[in-house]
């Protein structure tokens, strides 16, 4: 496995840790009512899993493995993967920091984050697709 | 990687691409509120990606890499595999649809439509299964097929 999955993968990993920390702290408040501020943290909880964890995890796991772009660059241009690696992950933890405070305190400004994550995570998946797109092929001999 | 999984994951990607982009307007829209009829986006939103690009692409690497049947590298009847796909992406293209369009005008021919994406949905899933159920199995001494 290549550096680039490695970082992928492990820090999906690290996010499935995470989405299961925050989505244990909601159960266990809608059960014992701790704060009800807590409850905000369910979409956190959903983007955690499936961005972080879910999506993140295919992405490392397609530029592995999926057939290789050329014989002299296997992996394509790899800025694209970087870039969807920065932008995803960026994009995701400005989306866990902001939404929460956005929905607790609620000041006008606090939806400038909430937009740029919403930019980060959209390029993210732009960048991904491109960078993928060419390797979803028949496994050839040479090009 | 056979002609039916390339198409199933780029549609999945293409999915994927349009699931983001309306997930970033609805995110967008919460931070800095712009439409009102923006927030009928979210269930689009979760269909597409939930089933459109993350159940998608599971049928089509599978179809790819599951065992063949045989020596001669067959995956079996790849009727139900387009089946599944014609299904499946009929579902979330109703699933996307329902909510902007229920938003913009009422019109009760809007309620057949959930019921539809569910059995769509349902036949997509039961025409995987039956292709993939026999193709689940231990390793098998067959003769290595051509690489595709």
């Amino acid at each position: 496995m290549y550096t680039q999955s490695r970082y992928f993968i492990r820090t999906a990993l690290a996010y499935l840790l995470a989405a299961f920390m925050v989505g244990g702290l909601v159960l266990a408040n809608q059960g014992l009512a701790i704060d009800g501020r807590i409850g905000v943290l369910m979409p956190v909880f959903y983007h955690l899993l499936m961005v972080g964890w879910i999506t993140q995890l295919i992405c490392g796991v397609a530029l592995w493995m999926f057939p290789p772009y050329s014989r002299e660059r296997p992996r394509g241009d790899e800025r694209l993967g970087w870039f969807t690696y920065g932008a995803l992950n960026a994009g995701l933890l400005l989306r866990v920091v902001f939404e929460p405070l956005h929905s607790w305190l609620a000041p006008p400004w606090l939806g400038w984050p909430l937009a740029l994550s919403a930019l980060l995570q959209v390029l993210a998946a732009w960048a991904f697709v491109i960078a993928i797109w060419p390797r979803v092929k028949r496994r050839s001999a040479g090009k | 990687m056979p002609r039916l999984s390339q198409l199933m994951i780029r549609t999945a990607l293409l999915w994927l691409a349009i699931g983001y982009s309306l997930g970033g307007l609805v995110l967008l829209n919460k931070g800095l509120p712009l439409l009102p009829w923006l927030w009928t986006l979210r269930v689009a939103h979760i269909h597409i990606l939930l089933v459109g690009w993350t159940v998608q692409l599971a049928c089509g690497v599978a179809f790819w890499i599951l065992p063949r049947l045989d020596a001669r590298g067959t995956r079996g009847d790849e009727r139900l595999v387009w089946g599944c796909y014609a299904a499946l992406n009929g579902g979330v293209v109703l699933g996307a649809l329902h909510d902007p369009l229920a938003a913009l005008a009422t019109w009760p021919g809007w309620s057949v439509l959930p019921p539809l994406m569910g059995l769509l949905y349902l036949l997509a899933t039961v025409l995987f299964v039956i292709h993939a159920w026999p193709r689940v199995v231990s390793f098998r001494a067959l003769p290595r097929p051509a690489r595709d």
